[in-house]
């Protein structure tokens, strides 16, 4: 399978560390990024690296996937809370979905998101675990 | 003897190891093939999640050897991962790692592959690299995701994790590189062809002419290249596919429990292969105090040996703390049974 | 004049002089163009016309599921009707009242005279996985749907927050379903025609927690069809023409996570208060609303954004018993989404369909006490695009 090449390469810094924009007027962190900010409505950017630290917001657990997701399933996602600001909605990952509660402090990481088939592209990019300590 | 010095002194400026969190119980695998009355090589292994791959265990690790190293990522001058998995056969794994770290495009990159010794050669390569002024600073990554054939003896042992070396120059380092040196041969003990799922071993073979052979030999020449005994060492790490092999050849080389324990993590992880003798060292540097001497041998069949004599500089204090220890991600534990084990690892026929 | 600012211009007022609809379930024998050629039949015959000028199709998924683009002409060519302009209309689950309502701004606009709206949706002609990531679709591919999210977990993902932030419990929301389920009983078109118990409700198997099965409307086959025509000839086709009070279509961001405030619908509040505008009323005038219960959390949020009840509030109404058909204001008065079916595409023409049979006095056994003002809102994937009309049966302009 070779579809969806560009649409998921041009994404690659958002998706595997969380880069996003600053707005130059109005400061607001802003992921994802887009040309005009949403709070100013100004021309957004320049880039801005978020920490991967936030909290859940909200969660569920999917256990009827959609295609592509089969074989994940059962799955936690969430709205994440990042502690720059924006709201974003990433999987859950090294948890037990019973254990998620909302407020838990969480961290992104990189981890496999979708492989297109056996001989297709392995899509990498970010999910969000519980906030592992630093010794 | 040719053991290897870096003209400018050269060191390991940031490390952290990775370790997925799920365990399989080796009791668990016996359950299944011998009804729990075999041995088991070891007491558990760390398995990778669902969504966990080389890739994925070498970014974390070496994310975080970048929040010890407190480095601009875009100063990495190479990217290299050592692994006998990566997730692609042709392309490669070290790309996805610069480009999610932050060190493209001006770097240099490259997959490495000697069964589980892959992660040690480009530690080596690096310290090339470093000392010949080429570039400041190498990133050196061993991982794997290894599979095992269920019901062979590696099923027991064949385990995920990984960990990442940042070489720079000795005045910045935590660990300066003494020297290093490298045993090899023609020596078939253990290999897969391209297609195949699962790797094929010599059984006994892996051991006296292979294991022992290449990583006995490697610890005896450096140490004796430096003038050094293992009274000189705090620390030994020795490549471990079990807890059998590395215990034995440390005893043999005249090291006590005290000097390989902490170095010693197969019993609670498993052979992490391309990971295995780095996960080692990163648990050493995790509680390494200025001064100390560590050695480090892997072993990769096919085979050959990389031994590296370090000595740990003032540069370690306070560095540990900035990520999480090796020993925590060990505590980092999710048991699972043979059934999801399984499924993680893709041993369910799903199409 | 600034832009926004028009509330009726140059228009012409338009009426619905014909209606018609199909029972919506699974229809294996029948696809997707011969469900829209059964509505659309049903409604011509009941405007008592041959002709139309123009036809709008309201679908989502044909591309995905059926793997048709290009439906206008499909169906015009189908229904025998080559020639005419007939166009596509898409807006994920509003697509049925975003195409009522190109069709509303095609006779008010003066373009044409005699208009059909066809809302359909075959959803049966693909599995399950397939058709949960073309649902899917409806979010933002790049940024939802790329983490595996689908359509319920959205909602799930609201509904969850929504009960935290209110302190509510799942029985908050069980009158919902009840609600619906006892309208649908007595709807022949309806998907569901038996009525659950409070029980029921809490028993249910968890679809996306804190979603469980009678949280969430069910998929399926539909079409749904009204013919249109400027309120000054209503009369010369019907004799129980209804007229469009408001029509309003507003939007919010695709994603859930870029809202200001996740648990609010602005779009659903913005369309409202425009329709409201429109049609010189107020929520206090809606005789019953036909709102878009694909989960009962976005009931509750459609009565709050709709002015009906105050942020956090929306549950009071279904607990307290004024949704029902003797309620201060009855929903879903013949099943709604959750009891008569979610045919996605067609499911704002049901709502249409619905509230006319209902301001015409054919609702049945469902009928209510002589209500004039309807009003009906139909919300595009998670809250993206809310098109929002109010219908009376008052001619008089």
């Amino acid at each position: 399978m070779t579809v969806e090449i560009a649409r998921h390469w041009r994404l690659n810094a958002q998706r595997y560390s969380l880069v996003g924009e600053e707005c130059p007027t109005c400061h607001d962190k802003i992921f994802p990024p887009r040309d005009v900010c949403p709070h100013c409505a100004e021309a957004a950017g320049p880039d801005f690296h978020f920490s991967g630290k936030g909290e859940v917001f909200s969660h569920t657990a999917i256990y009827n996937a959609p295609e592509g997701f089969e074989t994940q399933a059962p799955y936690t996602v969430a709205l994440v809370k990042l502690k720059e600001g924006p709201l974003i909605t990433a999987q859950l990952t090294d948890v037990q979905n019973d254990d998620v509660q909302i407020g838990m402090p969480v961290e992104m990481v990189t981890r496999k998101l979708a492989e297109q088939g056996d001989e297709g592209l392995i899509l990498y990019g970010y999910k969000f675990r519980p906030q592992l300590a630093a010794a | 003897m040719a053991i290897m010095k870096p003209i400018k002194p050269v060191g390991i400026v940031g490390y952290c190891s990775y370790i997925p969190r799920y365990r399989i119980p080796a009791k668990a695998i016996s359950q299944v093939w011998t009804d729990g009355k075999g041995g088991t090589p070891i007491t558990e292994k760390a398995v990778a999640g669902l969504d966990e791959d080389t890739v994925t265990i070498a970014l974390e690790a070496a994310r975080n050897a970048l929040l010890r190293a407190q480095i601009n990522p875009q100063r990495i001058g190479a990217v290299w991962v050592g692994s006998e998995s990566h997730p692609y056969a042709v392309k490669p794994t070290s790309t996805i790692v610069a480009e999610a770290i932050g060190a493209v495009p001006h770097t240099q990159a490259g997959d490495w592959e000697f069964a589980c010794k892959a992660g040690t050669e480009a530690m080596q390569a690096g310290i090339g690299f470093v000392a010949s002024g080429m570039q400041r600073y190498v990133l050196a990554v061993g991982a794997d995701t290894a599979q095992g054939r269920p019901g062979d003896a590696l099923e027991y042992t064949a385990a995920s994790g990984g960990a990442a070396c940042l070489i720079g120059p000795a005045a910045e380092s935590i660990a300066t590189f003494e020297a290093t040196f490298s045993f090899v041969t023609d020596t078939p003990d253990f290999w897969r062809r391209p297609h195949a799922h699962y790797p094929s071993h010599g059984q006994r073979f892996t051991g006296e002419p292979a294991y022992f052979e290449h990583v006995l030999s490697a610890a005896k020449t450096i140490m004796s290249e430096l003038g050094r005994t293992p009274k000189d060492y705090q620390h030994v790490i020795l490549h471990q596919p079990n807890a059998k092999f590395p215990r034995r050849a440390a005893k043999m080389l005249g090291f006590e429990k005290a000097q390989w324990e902490t170095g010693l993590l197969s019993p609670v992880v498993g052979n992490t292969y391309s990971g295995a003798a780095m996960l080692g060292l990163t648990a050493a540097l995790d509680i390494a105090r200025p001064g100390d001497r560590i050695l480090c041998v892997s072993f990769g069949s096919g085979a050959g040996s990389d031994a590296f004599s370090l000595l740990v500089s003032d540069g370690i204090e306070g560095v540990a703390r900035r990520a999480p220890t090796t020993q925590a991600y060990i505590s980092r534990r999710r048991e699972i049974d043979y059934a999801r084990y399984a499924r993680y690892r893709g041993k369910l026929l799903l199409a | 004049m600034q832009g926004g600012e028009i509330i009726r211009g140059l228009m012409r007022d338009v009426s619905i002089i014909g209606i018609g609809q199909t029972p919506v379930g699974e229809h294996w024998s029948r696809s997707l163009r011969h469900l829209a050629y059964d509505a659309l039949s049903l409604a011509m015959r009941d405007a008592g016309t041959d002709r139309v000028d123009a036809l709008y199709l309201g679908n989502m998924l044909s591309g995905e599921i059926s793997g048709q683009a290009h439906l206008g002409a499909l169906v015009a060519d189908f229904a025998g009707m080559r020639g005419i302009e007939a166009v596509k209309v898409e807006a994920a689950c509003a697509s049925g009242a975003a195409a009522f309502r190109q069709g509303l701004m095609g006779v008010a606009g003066g373009y044409q005279d005699v208009v059909a709206v066809v809302g359909v949706e075959k959803m049966t002609d693909d599995v399950g996985s397939k058709v949960t990531a073309g649902l899917a679709s409806a979010a933002d591919a790049d940024y939802e749907t790329v983490h595996g999210v689908t359509f319920v977990a959205l909602n799930a993902l609201i509904m969850r927050r929504y009960m935290y932030e209110y302190g509510l419990s799942k029985e908050d929301f069980a009158n919902f379903s009840v609600n619906a389920h006892a309208n649908g009983a007595n709807n022949p078109n309806a998907m569901f025609q038996r009525a659950i118990s409070q029980d029921t409700f809490m028993k249910a198997g968890v679809v996306a927690d804190p979603i469980t099965l009678f949280d969430a409307s069910p998929m399926a086959d539909g079409a749904a069809a009204v013919i249109l025509c400027p309120t000054e000839l209503a009369r010369e086709f019907s004799d129980n023409a209804v007229r469009i009070l408001g029509s309003a279509a507003a939007t919010d961001s695709l994603a859930v996570h870029d809202r200001k405030n996740p648990l609010w619908l602005q779009a659903a509040e913005t369309s409202a208060q425009k329709a409201y505008k429109q049609a010189h009323i107020g929520p206090q005038d809606i005789d019953f609303f036909e709102l878009h219960d694909a989960f009962t959390i976005m009931a509750a949020l459609s009565l709050e954004a709709c002015g009906f009840a105050e942020p956090g509030q929306g549950t009071r109404l279904a607990v307290d018993g004024e949704i029902a058909l003797d309620g201060r204001l009855p929903i879903a008065t013949m099943g709604g989404l959750k009891a008569r079916g979610h045919p996605v595409g067609a499911t704002g023409m049901y709502q249409i369909v619905e509230a006319a049979l209902q301001l015409r006095g054919q609702a049945g056994k469902n009928q209510l006490a002589g209500p004039r003002i309807g009003m009906t809102q139909n919300i595009g994937g998670s809250g993206a695009t809310i098109v929002t009309h109010i219908l009376t049966n008052n001619l008089n302009q």
